[in-house]
């Protein structure tokens, strides 16, 4: 249990301890990727190395076997993200429907490329597959929420209103 | 016809969202009516109820979701707890049925969880939501709450007498571990390798106990089964194709969706009459993904008459997979529409074994230069014989899922390949 | 017992056996890359699918267990096209720089792409490159040859017991990682070569040194720690240039540890390779005449009772048997194989050997280390209680400083008291021992070296009594050795005669003046400061430590240079084998002992290595019993040890404060010196 106090300091203490409550105390294990969730949204959206051991640490688990987690699945960042992470969906569906404009209108907006961040990092632009909302397609995840049946107007719109000065 | 089911038939009846989706309003509808008296039938009647319905898996895979169930061990052993997981880690392109449950139905998906763990003997069971899926995990998780707090599931749960626990766990981004033992080995907080089988989950599972794992959907129609019985479930739809299915209408659809139909609807129906048709008129329709990314498309010519269950779309070369109609117009450039399919398979290798991780990735290119007219003549012959090396080979049914769509297009759109190769017919010709 | 049909043959096989194992079992070959018989199943690499008739997919028959009419076939055309299939891909992102990978020539891709390669790729697209990694001075990386069969990372995670490798990313972009650069704190870390099939993983030392078929091979046993692991020298031109393990169920599986593996470059410096002879205050070479006349006319000048001979940690009983005969027949009693005192029941075998023997290791249901850090007196054998601790999850506890074995350790504490309390039983870890069918009590030879040895080893025996590990079906007192020749040198009994003196009387007789002769045999672990006046003639094939205050320098042989006979801690004579001749001038040990008694005038009853070995036999009829274990004594454990002595109160310490760096060859070793210093900056 080493480091819980300074891996989830405050509420976040309880939030992890509730997520161990769900899995059997043998299998501390099992609460790897929801807490790996957690430190990563109290580090800015990714999880630095010392973070990432620390959550080891706190579950008993080498380090190997969580820094594979994080490079495994695509949730993680192992590198710091902007305070909004714009994930647009490319799969088929989205794309049938105007993924690719989307895509434009963000990349024009942000003037970056998929991949990249913005200078003054608040913006992180990346693609991604399937979001599973392809009814409501195109969808682009932004953070936690997802902003569907988007046209490339609307995108930029969007992106636009999140650069107002008062946000800061 | 004007409805895709009766609405006497109907299992779902919020799942636009347009009613109340809180406990008191699922009560309303129906669900958690005399939960108590369900479970209290006990576990062989629940599992037999189930198989004479003649449910089948709704993931992907179809298989008897009964015969599933009786593959669990009869009684657990004290030492070998049974688990239940709720795959809801919907990631299938094409497929968003499992979300409209999450957010609008939950009570659906959480009585279902409880009655289908008194059919495997489980006391607990997680439910894994994809970690992108947070409104979805937080109105799951209210809803849980609440069947708590009413005392529901828990100790007693429904004053049943029989103790019941739910978990979500969140998944952190990965399609394989919609893969049921991918999900198994992401769930004890690994990566989401699938494993060998056998052994089976059914002796074998979560932490090696005895585990059943089953889609959202099937388990969300598990009450209505039992309250309406076996008769009015297999009643629907043709026999081992029976019940009403959740079918999502993706692409060049006039209004795209998710709605509840009955097993066996003409494509054509489900389409004109519950999505407003295909954009610019049926005959506007260049071709349909019928069963989410992994079924072989179909063209248009093959869906005048096609029957949307699980034995017509196997007559028809494809499969029903989890019904997520991707539906394209004329407009579509085919080839680029099954390359970004192949790019998916690519990127969601999991890359434990040989085929898939080499293959996928080679498949993926020659696409690529497919659609960039770049191909090669012989890229065609070679992208048929590395799909076969790829399907059937791997350790899960991701490499079949990877080698399908193409195979579909080499079937059907074999002409759209050969126009792409560089210098077009003309090269070929020579 | 269930029955199948391989390629049309009926066979039976027990119950649980994989498809695989089957087909070996009815002589079928099965190619594979992932699979290996001793590390988990992971299935990954395909290459070992099978047909079974009436299933629509090929079968991965590593991971397939046979059932009752199963028909497979191995060798119809849909077998041959998987495989096909499976190599092409394998080969797609795999750079084919066969002409400068060291595997070459021992690759098992290479091989099978004979069976199953396509003759043209035609894969167009770029080759995936990826970049080396920094496994430390052993192990080199050429990750771009990967074929991801995660072997190395299950060999690590759980034979090594160091998971410190992984498996980064996702799908195609999966690479092997190590967590930290520049080492693997493992001593088992150069398995990882062995393990894998292709060429990423490679050793550094041997970098481009040889082709295989250049090589010679010679069967022998590795000498540098007391497990004795069989071992494979690999050499070309009069040099060892490798050491591979050989599998010896019964001692170290097929593992080795990294220093039997990569001292092997320690053998070609520093080394001894013509006699010397001190004359005022230098060393000059001379003939081997000379020295040897310079040493009888000494010997024969030192009265019996002032002339002592001491054995050393890599010595053979060949060797010691000579040296020991031809200092008895002076009359000399002081003739001893401790150089570290260590204080074992003269006479009671069971009070130096490991009794319940290392594959005894695999029933033992309880455990308890007594001064001793396996993980680095033997790895091979804390590789054992690892395998056991993971088959069985046994309780293992320790008396002694706390480090990290691999495995889950209840620790006693260090301080020797604690051995009192178990021994009267009074300890709760007694009873857990007591209640054990198989208990197991390893006592370390550090424990043995102190100055209370004596009542460790006493108390120890106690211990094996009060909790009944030692009976007719098994006995489970065992000590660790730690020196190759100990054993053997105590199953010889070269030890000093009544009133002659031990390794610390010779220091304190030679300080006092009461010492005129000494005969070092490669005796380099004992502190030679003493003997600075005392006449000193160091036979051995490094000039090390023992050489610093000789007079006379005589070059022994090598472990890999000369034929001689072992005993491991278990007490089995196993043979080591000459690779090469000696270098230069130097000699077989026994050989030196055979001419300097003839220079005496009083030739030994033997000229020969026949000879030699008979009167070995006679001595000890079982060490001529090789490779087998030795009769143990019979039940009850005889009284050995002092146990009603007083106990230091100094707690037990770290006695191998550094693996890699132990011995006269070892301390010569550029490699090992390099991965102390990694271990030290890691």
């Amino acid at each position: 249990m080493s480091g819980g106090a300074e891996l989830f300091p405050g509420p976040d203490r309880a939030a992890a301890e509730e997520i161990l409550g769900r899995y059997p105390s043998v299998h501390r294990q099992s609460a790897v990727l929801p807490l790996l969730d957690l430190a990563q949204r109290r580090n800015g959206g990714w999880l630095p190395p010392a973070v990432v051991d620390a959550v080891g640490d706190y579950l008993d688990m080498p380090s190997m076997r969580v820094r594979e987690l994080v490079t495994f699945y695509s949730m993680f960042h192992d590198r710091p993200v902007g305070r909004y992470l714009v994930q647009v969906c490319r799969t088929t569906p989205c794309w049938l429907r105007g993924s690719d404009e989307v895509l434009a209108g963000a990349r024009e907006e942000l003037g970056i490329a998929p991949g990249e961040t913005t200078p003054d990092g608040r913006f992180t632009l990346i693609e991604v597959e399937c979001l599973g909302a392809c009814a409501d397609a195109p969808v682009v995840q932004i953070n936690d929420d997802y902003h569907e049946r988007l046209d490339g107007e609307q995108m930029r719109a969007w992106l636009r209103d999140q650069r107002r000065p008062e946000d800061d | 016809m004007t409805e895709p089911v009766r609405d006497a038939d109907r299992v779902f009846h919020n799942l636009d969202g347009s009613g109340d989706g809180s406990l008191a309003g699922a009560r309303q509808r129906g669900d958690w009516d005399d939960t108590r008296a369900l479970i209290l039938r006990g576990r062989d009647a629940i599992q037999g109820t189930v198989r004479e319905a003649g449910l089948r898996g709704r993931g992907g895979a179809g298989f008897s979701t009964g015969l599933k169930w009786s593959f669990m061990p009869k009684e657990p052993a004290p030492e070998r707890p049974h688990y239940l997981i709720v795959n809801a880690d919907e990631s299938e392109p094409g497929t968003c049925k499992d979300r409209e449950i999450l957010l609008h139905e939950p009570h659906k998906l959480i009585e279902g969880t409880l009655l289908a763990g008194v059919g495997v003997s489980a006391h607990t069971a997680y439910i894994y939501v994809r970690g992108e899926f947070e409104a979805e995990r937080r109105c799951l998780e209210a809803a849980l709450a609440d069947c708590y707090a009413a005392g529901l599931l828990g100790r007693d749960a429904c004053g049943s007498g029989y103790d019941f626990d739910v978990h979500v766990h969140r998944g952190a981004g990965a399609y394989i571990c919609g893969e049921e033992t991918g999900l198994i080995e992401s769930l004890e907080g690994k990566k989401g390798f699938p494993r060998l089988k056998p052994p089976f989950p059914a002796n074998a599972g979560l932490w090696g106990f005895p585990t059943t794992v089953n889609n959202v959907e099937t388990i969300a129609v598990v009450p209505t089964i039992l309250r309406r019985g076996a008769p009015w479930f297999g009643g629907i739809g043709r026999p081992q194709n029976t019940g009403t299915k959740l079918f999502c209408l993706s692409g060049h659809v006039e209004r795209p969706g998710t709605v509840e139909a009955e097993m066996g609807i003409p494509l054509r129906e489900l389409i004109e009459h519950h999505a407003g048709g295909v954009r610019g008129g049926w005959d506007n329709l260049l071709a349909v993904i019928p069963g989410g990314s992994s079924t072989k498309v179909l063209p248009a010519a093959a869906c005048e008459d096609l029957r949307m269950d699980f034995d017509g779309l196997r007559e028809a070369g494809s499969a029903l997979g989890t019904a997520g109609v991707i539906v394209m117009d004329r407009s579509t450039d085919i080839v680029a529409a099954i390359a970004r399919l192949s790019h998916f398979y690519w990127h969601e290798s999991c890359g434990q074994c040989t085929p898939c991780r080499e293959g996928t990735g080679w498949v993926s290119r020659i696409m690529d230069r497919f659609v960039a007219g770049a191909a090669a003549p012989s890229d065609l012959d070679t992208l048929e014989s590395i799909c076969g090396q790829i399907e059937g080979h791997t350790i899960c049914a991701l490499g079949d899922a990877a080698a399908w769509p193409v195979q579909g297009l080499l079937t059907h759109f074999r002409d759209e390949l050969e126009q792409r190769v560089a210098g077009g017919r003309r090269h070929l010709a020579a | 017992m269930p029955k199948l049909s391989i390629d049309g043959t009926e066979i039976e096989v027990v119950e649980g056996t994989t498809v695989l194992r089957a087909c070996e079992q009815a002589g079928v070959e099965i190619p594979r890359f992932c699979f290996h018989e001793r590390l988990s199943i992971a299935g990954n690499c395909r290459m070992c699918l099978v047909e079974q008739v009436g299933v629509p997919k090929p079968l991965a028959s590593c991971a397939m267990p046979v059932t009752d009419g199963m028909q497979i076939l191995t060798r119809s055309e849909r077998v041959q096209a998987a495989r096909e299939g499976v190599m092409e891909f394998l080969l797609v992102n795999h750079p084919l720089d066969c002409p400068i990978c060291d595997q070459g020539g021992e690759c098992d891709l290479q091989d099978q792409a004979l069976y199953y390669g396509r003759v043209r790729s035609r894969y167009r697209e770029a080759k995936r490159a990826v970049t080396d990694k920094d496994f430390g001075p052993l192990v080199k990386t050429v990750m771009t040859r990967c074929i991801h069969c995660t072997r190395c990372v299950r060999f690590m995670d759980e034979v090594a017991g160091v998971p410190e490798l992984g498996t980064m990313g996702r799908g195609e972009d999966m690479e092997i990682v190590a967590a930290l650069d520049g080492c693997l704190h493992s001593e088992l870390s150069g398995n990882i070569v062995d393990l894998c099939p292709v060429g990423a993983l490679t050793s550094k030392p041997y970098a481009f040194a040889a082709r295989p078929w250049e090589l010679s091979h010679t069967e022998s046993v590795d000498v540098l720690d007391a497990a004795g692991s069989a071992i494979r020298i690999d050499s070309r031109d009069g040099r060892v240039l490798r050491v591979l393990p050989r599998v010896n169920e019964e001692i170290n599986e097929e593992w080795i540890g990294d220093r039997a593996r990569y001292a092997v470059d320690g053998l070609v410096v520093r080394r001894l390779d013509r006699p010397w002879l001190r004359a005022d205050g230098a060393f000059r070479p001379v003939t081997w005449e000379t020295a040897l006349a310079a040493v009888a006319t000494a010997l024969q000048a030192a009265a019996p009772e002032r002339t002592a001979a001491l054995t050393g940690d890599l010595a053979g009983l060949e060797g010691m048997t000579a040296l020991a005969d031809l200092m008895r027949a002076r009359g000399v009693d002081s003739v001893d194989c401790r150089q570290d005192g260590g204080a074992f029941g003269p006479g009671e075998p069971a009070s130096w050997r490991f009794n319940a023997s290392i594959a005894g290791i695999d029933r033992a249901d309880a455990v308890l280390l007594i001064g001793t850090n396996p993980r680095r007196e033997a790895p091979v054998i804390n590789a054992r209680f690892r395998k056991r601790w993971r088959a069985a999850g046994i309780p293992i506890a320790r008396v002694g400083p706390v480090t990290d074995l691999t495995y889950p350790v209840t620790e006693l504490g260090a301080e020797p008291v604690v051995l009192a309390e178990l021994a009267q039983g009074s300890h709760p870890f007694a009873e857990v021992l007591g209640q054990a069918r198989y208990p197991l009590i390893v006592v370390g030879s550090g424990a043995l070296a102190r100055p209370d040895g004596a009542v460790v080893l006493g108390l120890a025996r106690q211990l094996a009594d009060t909790v009944g590990a030692a009976g007719a079906a098994w006995n489970g007192f065992s000590v660790l050795q730690r020196s190759a020749a100990r054993a053997g040198g105590l199953e010889l009994g070269i030890v000093p005669a009544d009133g002659g003196l031990d390794a610390s009387g010779m220091q304190a007789a030679a300080r006092e003046g009461r010492l005129d002769f000494l005969y070092l045999l490669g005796a380099d672990e004992i502190d030679p400061e003493a003997f600075r006046d005392t006449f000193t003639v160091y036979q051995g094939h490094h000039a090390d430590r023992g050489a610093r205050h000789a007079d006379v320098l005589l070059p022994g042989a090598a472990y890999t240079e000369q034929e001689a006979t072992y005993v491991n801690t278990e007490g089995r004579p196993q043979q080591a084998r000459p690779a090469h001749p000696p270098p230069g001038n130097a000699r077989p040990d026994w050989k030196i002992f055979v001419a300097l008694a003839r220079e005496l005038g009083s030739p030994l009853s033997y000229e020969s290595l026949d000879g030699l070995r008979s009167r070995i036999e006679a001595a000890v009829p079982h060490l001529a019993d090789i490779d087998q274990l030795p009769p143990p004594p019979p039940p009850p454990l005889a009284p050995f040890g002092d146990p009603d002595g007083a106990l230091d109160a100094a707690p037990f310490e770290e006695i191998v404060p550094d693996y890699y760096r132990t011995c006269p060859i070892s301390r010569a070793s550029a490699t090992m010196a390099a991965c102390a210093r990694a271990v030290a900056d890691a």
